[in-house]
């Protein structure tokens, strides 16, 4: 930069969150090794949470405020990605359930509401599994977002959470914001809406209280740089790579929760990637790895989050 | 604007001086984790955006945030397993947001560097006066907060101005003499130390600290696979501790709490802290101690040595 006399604005040398804790009040500062180690059911170690997330992909992606990574690219009607998305959920979830049920895992499915509408079929399977469903939202299209209106954002809210509750028979507690983006109002229409739980931050690898204008949530540790659309799509690693990440992500924590109390390893997959044929056999072997571990505990977000609940109150 | 920063001239890695470091070493071995504060709702910089989208950027603040409250105690232990003092690269706002973190890094003896006050507060655009007191501020924090006089620096978020090593080097000197403000970490151009040429003339040095080996830049603007990046660390030290028998050299792990200390890295990395620090013939050291080192016995031979290089190759 060459040099400037004026300069920038004064307020840029001003920090006037500069104290202890952080610069919002959302939550409290605290470091994990710090805090009370945290005992699992049946002296667990490590609580395996593997969340899939069944999406829907509008072809008319509107893209607004951004277009959703994953979704639509290239000019209307972009079949390739819209029927490449929709391959999940007619193929590649059947391969999961199988994997699932072949390794003793207990899924938790985050659904976008519009798929839950669209696809009763498919609902029926899993209500019938009885394994715990959460809102994705809307669909990937209907995003959350700084500056959007409090009142639609609200409808939208309410909207997603009433129909999928209706539809799954569940009272539906947990919610993942498509692509994780969150408007500065979020959390506090999500607990009007009865939600107890959130998974979009990721600053943690254990729950913790997040507040809100009214009661406050539980924000659960679901990890972005894990999940197979991050490590295979956005870093372009091997589907074998990811496998490896995942297992040294939980030998590690299987470790670290030896001297520390029990961890969390938060696991978010898509159908539509790893439920490929020449991707499944990795998430078979990730699962056969984990799961042959002593001391895991597959379980849904809820189960971990209320065992966590009980220990941690408010 | 300037074709060359003018920092150093042309010196190659050809019939250099001998280096050689205590004890005999053949290569001095540090690790600069960066803790860093990244503000969730920064004011605007004209010429660089802190986040993709508008507050709340909860991806990218969240990660950070993990860095502080998550992976900083899991490298602190790897570094303490493998008796590795870390050279921290400090926001130096942490010192009020996260005593805690201060305290522990305190409690080893480790080295405390300026990096600005925040990472979302860029250089870009500030005036001498307001680069010269941002940089004040943070080295006053650091005395205020550790006692340390500090010694290197590494602009926040690598965003400099013209004059950022001059106002850094002069800001020292006013602060605390030639016990502060000698050495810089935002050169990549060498792997041994390099005197930098000031308009003060204060005796001041690049010590090498590797972007490639910098973890961040390995896993978010490489890309590449943890284990992979654990073989690179492997193999830039394998080259580095042979090429020392000849004449010392740097080797440097720039990382980030946010990023080495995820669950998924940690593996790859604390394999090539064994290998590293399983070694004979390696100074273990920090940024601080390589920039005394170099300032006390080499310095002189070294500009002398550039100085004679300016021309043509003589032999």
């Amino acid at each position: 930069m060459s040099k400037n006399d004026k300069g920038l604005p004064a307020d840029y040398l001003h920090y006037p969150h500069r104290s202890y804790g952080m610069d919002h009040d959302r939550y409290s500062w605290s470091m994990l090794q710090n805090r009370q180690p945290v005992k699992w059911p049946n002296a667990a170690s490590l609580a395996i949470w593997v969340n899939v997330a069944v999406q829907y992909f509008p072809l008319d992606q509107q893209g607004i405020p951004f277009k959703v990574p994953g979704g639509m690219t290239m000019p209307y009607p972009d079949l390739r990605h819209y029927s490449l998305r929709d391959y999940g959920n007619r193929v590649g979830i059947f391969r999961f359930l199988e994997a699932f049920d072949k390794y003793g895992i207990t899924p938790t499915f985050a659904l976008n509401t519009r798929l839950a509408q669209r696809t009763p079929y498919l609902m029926d399977i899993l209500k019938e599994r009885g394994n715990e469903i959460l809102c994705h939202g809307y669909h990937m299209d209907a995003l959350h977002y700084s500056g959007q209106d409090i009142v639609v954002e609200d409808a939208l809210v309410e909207r997603a959470l009433n129909e999928l509750r209706e539809l799954s028979g569940q009272a539906v507690t947990g919610w993942l914001s498509p692509a994780r983006n969150e408007s500065e109002n979020t959390p506090d229409i999500l607990v009007k809406h009865n939600i107890d739980y959130f998974c979009d931050w990721v600053n943690d690898d254990m729950p913790y209280h997040y507040n809100t204008d009214s009661k406050s949530l539980i924000a659960m540790p679901l990890s972005n740089e894990l999940e197979d659309r991050f490590v295979i799509i956005n870093n372009q690693h091997s589907e074998q790579s990811w496998s490896e990440q995942v297992c040294d992500a939980c030998d590690f924590l299987l470790e670290e929760a030896k001297t520390q109390g029990g961890r969390i390893l938060g696991i978010n997959i898509h159908p539509w990637l790893l439920g490929q044929p020449h991707r499944i056999k990795y998430l078979e072997d990730t699962l056969a790895h984990i799961m042959d571990k002593p001391g895991v505990w597959s379980a849904s977000a809820s189960e971990i989050m209320q065992s966590w609940d009980q220990q941690n109150p408010r | 604007m300037r074709e060359d920063p003018e920092f150093y001239d042309y010196w190659p890695y050809h019939n250099r001086p001998k280096i050689t470091w205590p004890n005999g070493a053949r290569v001095a071995f540090w690790v600069a984790p960066n803790i860093e504060y990244y503000e969730l709702n920064p004011p605007n910089n004209p010429y660089r955006q802190a986040w993709p989208q508008a507050s709340p950027a909860v991806a990218g603040y969240s990660i950070r945030d993990y860095g502080n409250r998550v992976g900083h105690s899991r490298q602190m232990n790897l570094l303490d397993k493998y008796g590795i003092r870390g050279s921290i690269s400090l926001s130096t706002a942490l010192c009020d947001h996260h005593p805690e973190i201060i305290a522990a890094c305190r409690e080893r003896d480790w080295e405390f560097f300026s990096h600005g006050i925040y990472n979302t507060r860029y250089t870009y655009g500030m005036s001498g006066e307001q680069e010269r007191s941002m940089i004040r501020d943070s080295m006053l924090s650091i005395h205020k907060h550790t006692g340390q006089k500090c010694a290197g620096y590494l602009a926040p978020a690598l965003s400099h101005s013209e004059q950022t090593l001059d106002l850094f080097a002069e800001v020292g000197t006013e602060l605390f003499g030639d016990q502060a403000a000698f050495y810089t970490c935002d050169l990549f151009h060498d792997d041994q130390p390099t005197p930098i040429k000031l308009r003060s003339e204060k005796k001041f040095v690049s010590v090498p600290y590797s972007l490639e080996m910098n973890d961040t830049i390995a896993f978010a603007v490489n890309k590449i696979e943890p284990r992979r990046y654990g073989e690179q660390l492997k193999r830039n030290f394998d080259r580095l501790y042979q090429e020392g028998a000849q004449s010392g050299t740097i080797m440097c792990i720039p990382t980030h709490n946010y990023q080495v200390s995820c669950p998924h890295r940690l593996k790859a990395f604390e394999e090539a802290l064994e290998y590293i620090t399983g070694h004979s013939d390696v100074w273990v050291t920090t940024g601080k101690e390589i920039a005394s080192y170099f300032i006390d016995k080499y310095y002189e031979t070294v500009l002398a040595d550039i100085s004679a290089k300016k021309g043509n190759n003589h032999e």
